[in-house]
């Protein structure tokens, strides 16, 4: 077999060619009805939050009341399944950061409650709140000596 | 070089060597699949009442090892070696499969290779004049093997259209001396090709080349051409590296003609049970291999085959620190029965 | 019924970025997450986000681009009220209900339910 960089090339262009692309357009259109009825849903909680809350409580308790719902839907397995069809509709609002949390948590049980479950509940979501947390450090700091 | 080698990769075993028995244990989707009704044994649970998927893929070699044994009219103690491996790290599904037997144990890793690993080395050891019968066999399980290479299951994440689906199971056959049984005739072993692909949902890609360097390096020892073969089956490339095979050989100046198959094409239906580019895991060729293909090769339908298990050769960690994937593929060379008598 | 339909709209569109990003680039689910959430920090620190969210409401804050959004707010609200040291207190502070809840619910489900075959 030829493996010199050319041929690597030639090889690259042909897989390309040989394999099916993801049904991007179906997949944009499930995302954004899914993604765009969970939001719709969380407006409906949000609004009816917001009656008898501050806007910062009501904020707080959808997020909670998302991230529970998301968390036994992944209990049952049906978070995986609902996954399947909408792509990135149900792994961008924050249902899909919870079910990130729950699905290794779940997964990795048997290797123990400390090492298992404890360990490796951030392996997916670990560097979601590493990376915001650093992200939001150098937003303070900007904006303690410029911003203000 | 060795008297019983041809060519630079080949060799020709002296009076070939025996598949005494086969068996395949799968689980509820693979039986679900066109193969379905080939199987020797269906564990409806993928979990076979153990604890974890490890422990499970372990109960699935032990009871399908027991069953090729049996079905051979031998006792595990008759085996003299025990060549098997999966894909779990350490292949400790194997280790904790197989503890009880007792018998002299080489643990191999061919990625989903494992099958042609070893039968190939069962065969030189029965060939090598080391042993009488050697027990050979591979294994693997789709929730083991996704939470160690890639999500947790509950995680509602989308496979693409390259993705394969891990056969659960476990593959096995004993390997005899003498009898009048379908026969490892040559063996050419692979070489680790790395042609560059990194995307670990694309393993049929990353796979094909190993296979077509195989082949062809098969074809240069032997002087024969594809069309010499029945069948000629890789193990779990897929639809994609099925047709990346093809148009690879036709460079070579090789015609893959309808006799040229894949195991992971033939064991699910792709459209009915969602399983992508189609079926991979070491399981995958071997259970292929002991369910549909052996039986054809015991009554003459297949005269001569080339079966090629095909693996992966990454883990988690080297994929994540970037590097490729490299392929291996091994060629194995069965004669059916219907030839015994040229054979003598 | 009019700040459903737009939540519907800007929660729709933002998954969408996300199907587009996942489809064309094969990032993984994990690093979408990660690229919402530092994205929508900064969007939300160049005051781009908060015309977003008063538009969107919902919309605008269930896609983890909102959680980032929260995180900016946060740190910049608490630089305000306690100074220099707000800068090691407001993300998180801002984030910690989420957080919580997720760790919580997480333990709590892993606890009653056992890994299942797809």
């Amino acid at each position: 077999m030829d493996t010199s960089n050319r041929a690597k090339q030639e090889y690259d262009q042909m897989v390309k060619k040989a394999s099916p692309n993801s049904p991007i357009f179906t997949n944009c259109v499930k995302a954004f009805f899914s993604g765009g009825l969970i939001c719709g849903f969380g407006q409906l909680l949000l609004d009816y939050f917001s009656k008898t809350n501050s806007e910062d409580d009501a904020a707080l308790m959808l997020s909670v009341t998302l991230i529970a719902i998301s968390a036994v839907l992944t209990g049952f397995g049906l978070y995986e399944k609902m996954g399947k069809q909408c792509g990135a509709g149900t792994i961008v609002p924050i249902t899909g950061f919870a079910n990130s949390v729950v699905s290794p948590a779940i997964e990795f049980k048997k290797e123990g409650l400390i090492f298992g479950t404890g360990a490796k509940m951030f392996i997916l979501a670990g560097p979601v709140i590493v990376y915001g947390t650093l992200t939001s450090m150098i937003v303070g700091i900007i904006y303690y000596f410029i911003g203000r | 070089m060795g008297a019983k080698k041809i060519g630079k990769q080949t060799v020709r075993l002296n009076e070939g060597v025996r598949i005494m028995s086969v068996a395949s244990t799968v689980s509820k989707k693979e039986s679900e699949g066109p193969l379905g009704k080939y199987f020797d044994k269906i564990i409806e649970d993928s979990m076979f009442g153990e604890k974890s998927w490890e422990l499970a893929e372990s109960h699935f070699i032990r009871e399908n090892m027991e069953l090729v044994v049996q079905k051979a009219g031998l006792k595990m103690k008759d085996m003299d070696y025990l060549l098997c491996g999966d894909l779990l790290n350490q292949c400790t599904a194997s280790t904790f499969g197989t503890v009880d037997f007792q018998i002299p144990f080489f643990g191999l890793y061919g990625a989903c290779s494992t099958m042609g690993e070893s039968m190939s080395l069962g065969a030189m050891l029965i060939d090598g004049g080391f042993a009488n019968y050697t027990l050979v066999g591979a294994s693997s399980h789709f929730c083991g093997a996704e939470k160690q290479f890639r999500a947790p299951l509950s995680l509602g994440n989308q496979r693409p259209p390259t993705a394969t689906w891990t056969v659960t199971g476990d593959g096995a056959a004993v390997l005899a001396k003498k009898g009048n049984f379908p026969c490892i005739m040559e063996i050419t072993t692979g070489k680790i090709v790395d042609m560059g692909i990194t995307d670990a949902n694309n393993m049929g890609a990353a796979m094909a080349p190993a296979a077509v360097d195989v082949l062809v390096n098969h074809f240069k020892d032997t002087g024969r051409t594809p069309q010499d073969y029945d069948v000629i089956a890789t193990g779990d490339l897929g639809e994609v590296g099925r047709s990346l095979v093809v148009a690879l050989m036709k460079k070579e100046g090789y015609t893959m003609d309808g006799r040229y198959t894949d195991c992971g094409i033939e064991i699910f239906d792709k459209n009915a049970q969602d399983t992508h580019s189609g079926g991979s895991g070491c399981a995958c060729s071997a259970v292929t291999f002991c369910a549909y293909f052996y039986p054809k090769l015991m009554n003459g339908e297949i005269g001569r085959m080339l079966f090629i298990p095909t693996g992966a050769l990454h883990s988690p960690t080297s994929s994540q620190q970037g590097q490729n994937i490299p392929g291996i593929a091994h060629a194995v060379v069965i004669e059916g029965c219907g030839e015994k008598e040229a054979r003598k | 019924m009019i700040s459903l339909l737009k939540a519907f709209l800007v929660g729709g569109i933002l998954c969408v970025i996300g199907q587009i990003l996942i489809d064309k680039t094969k990032l993984t689910s994990g690093r979408i997450l990660v690229i919402y959430v530092c994205a929508g920090c900064i969007l939300g620190a160049l005051g781009i986000y908060k015309p977003l969210k008063e538009f969107g409401g919902a919309g605008a804050t269930v896609p983890l681009t909102g959680f980032g959004y929260l995180l900016a707010e946060g740190v910049m609200k608490e630089v305000d009220s306690s100074g220099f040291w707000g800068i090691f207190t407001g993300g998180l502070k801002a984030a910690s209900g989420g957080i919580t809840a997720a760790v919580v619910f997480a333990f709590l489900v892993a606890l009653v339910t056992n890994p299942k075959e797809k």
